[in-house]
């Protein structure tokens, strides 16, 4: 019943194709995105707008940063939106990409137990928590997945010089709901971004202990597959999805996405800036 | 990372979660597979179709069920079984015993009842005739350990959530599989599909090759 449907669709966009020019060529199109962006819901706004305006259908598949761009990569996407700046150059660089275009940010938090054994709320860098946490050998539990909250985590382990590894850091390999919550049962730390702890926050028994550092920044970009590479790619699409990202309108829904539920935004919209703006 | 001795700790420990989980199902599912099949009690049927539902229990129901049961706000919180092997074993043990049960109690219901008259009829005991009826179906009874081994070890749904894929200890082979897929490593992921594959080979091989042999005799 759906496939008749899906297929009656099919031939009526053909029908109107010929005389309608908002309509693309190829209407499919691949978004990699991570389990973040998804989970915020921001998606379930932006998507159904552009394929009324564009007349494409997206399929959003939700995974790791590190699984998004292996797809893109691999040609097994069109366009993607994605959080770990590093990694996303790396693949620009090695020709995999076309057009990056910053599109907003939000933040990572650390969140732990009420009573903050391992005495972090008073410090304002992120480095110097994790520095107590490592030294009073206290609980963390860390995503080990690879996605862009994995990427941070590492990179402010890496910039104290400390390579953690003791009895109460743990690793979930889980995306960040599940990972928050054996946080929580164990009562330990870890890193979050903020759009999903909110999201969470009432089933969790953790707080924000530290947030504000630079460091924290989580900076989400758009980036295009370059079609050179593998010729059934939609880059037609992929620059039209990337282009909405950046028009005023949907900047403009970002900046307002979440203040009704949870009394402030999830994402800041950054399309009028640089990424030297953002300290990255 | 694959061959070595993470990989190795993986493997082993997925092996004894599932066969500790078969093993503690077997202990369940023959002494009441064969009390469904051959007592005469009221509700015995009834009885019968909720095991027989049991033996397609999804999974990520019993995971969510034995989460609640053992998160810290749970009935059994005290216990501090969640996101330990423990945990991923008891939930094993909610999905094999249904299995090894239904299977159990439809083995026994084939055999002919002649044959129970007969032994009756030699003036065999109560436990005797039970000995007697689980030799002669030994065949299907080693099925149906194959079947709820087979459930157990190639099910992730409940490992991921009472078990929390924590690495060093809870991961096994189907959450680190869901794992490196999401982390875009496709070929470890293929390799310990293909590990997985062979240990559940192996051991249907050992255990057909019992079954097998039983035959012959």
């Amino acid at each position: 019943m759906n496939k008749k449907l899906i297929f009656a669709f099919l031939i009526l966009n053909f029908a109107f194709s010929a005389c309608s020019n908002t309509t693309p060529d190829n209407p499919k199109l691949i978004l990699a995105t991570t389990t973040s962006t998804q989970d915020s819901g921001l998606l379930d706004l932006l998507v159904p707008i552009f394929e009324e305006a564009h007349g494409y259908t997206v399929q959003t598949i939700a995974v790791g940063t590190g699984a998004a761009l292996k797809m893109a990569e691999e040609g097994n996407a069109d366009v993607l939106l994605v959080h770990a700046p590093a990694a996303e150059i790396a693949l620009m660089d090695a020709g995999f990409g076309r057009d990056r275009f910053l599109i907003m940010h939000n933040d990572f938090v650390i969140v732990g137990p009420a009573d903050d054994p391992a005495v972090i709320r008073s410090t304002t860098l992120a480095g110097e928590a994790l520095n107590n946490i490592a030294s009073s050998q206290t609980g963390f539990v860390s995503r080990g997945d690879d996605s862009g909250t994995h990427k941070k985590e590492k990179s402010i382990w890496a910039s104290v010089g400390i390579t953690p590894a003791w009895e109460g850091y743990i690793e979930s390999g889980q995306g960040m709901g599940a990972t928050l919550i054996i946080a929580s049962e164990k009562q330990a730390y870890t890193l979050t971004d903020r759009a999903t702890y909110l999201a969470n926050q009432e089933n969790l028994d953790l707080e924000i202990l530290v947030e504000g550092d630079e460091v924290l920044l989580n900076v989400y970009h758009v980036m295009t597959v370059d079609p050179d590479n593998w010729e059934n790619t939609n880059y037609e699409g992929a620059l039209a999805f990337a282009n909405f990202m950046v028009s005023d309108e949907v900047q403009a829904l970002i900046k307002d996405f979440g203040v009704d539920k949870f009394g402030q935004p999830l994402f800041f919209p950054d399309a009028d800036k640089t990424d030297a703006d953002l300290g990255i | 990372m694959f061959f070595d001795a993470e990989v190795l700790q993986i493997t082993l420990l997925s092996l004894q979660i599932s066969a500790l989980a078969t093993g503690i199902s077997l202990l369940i599912g023959l002494p009441l597979g064969t009390l469904l099949a051959l007592g005469k009690f009221w509700g015995r049927s009834f009885l019968l179709s909720i095991v027989n539902t049991g033996m397609g229990l999804p999974p990520v129901v019993v995971g969510l069920f034995v989460a609640m049961t053992l998160w810290r706000s749970g009935p059994l919180g005290e216990l501090q079984l969640i996101y330990t092997p423990a945990a991923i074993i008891i939930a094993q043990t909610v999905i094999s015993a249904p299995v090894v049960t239904g299977l159990t109690a439809a083995a026994l219901q084939t055999l002919d009842p002649r044959f129970r008259l007969q032994l009756y009829g030699l003036g065999a005991s109560r436990l005797q005739m039970i000995w007697a009826l689980w030799r002669e179906s030994r065949l299907p009874l080693l099925a149906a350990l194959m079947a709820g081994f087979g459930s157990v070890i190639s099910e992730v749904g409940a490992s991921m959530m009472v078990g929390g894929n924590i690495r060093h200890q809870t991961r096994v082979l189907t959450t680190a599989i869901v794992l490196e897929t999401g982390k875009g490593n496709f070929d470890i992921a293929i390799a310990l599909g293909v590990l997985l594959l062979t240990i559940t080979f192996l051991v249907n091989w050992a255990l057909t090759w019992i079954q097998q042999r039983a035959a012959r005799r």
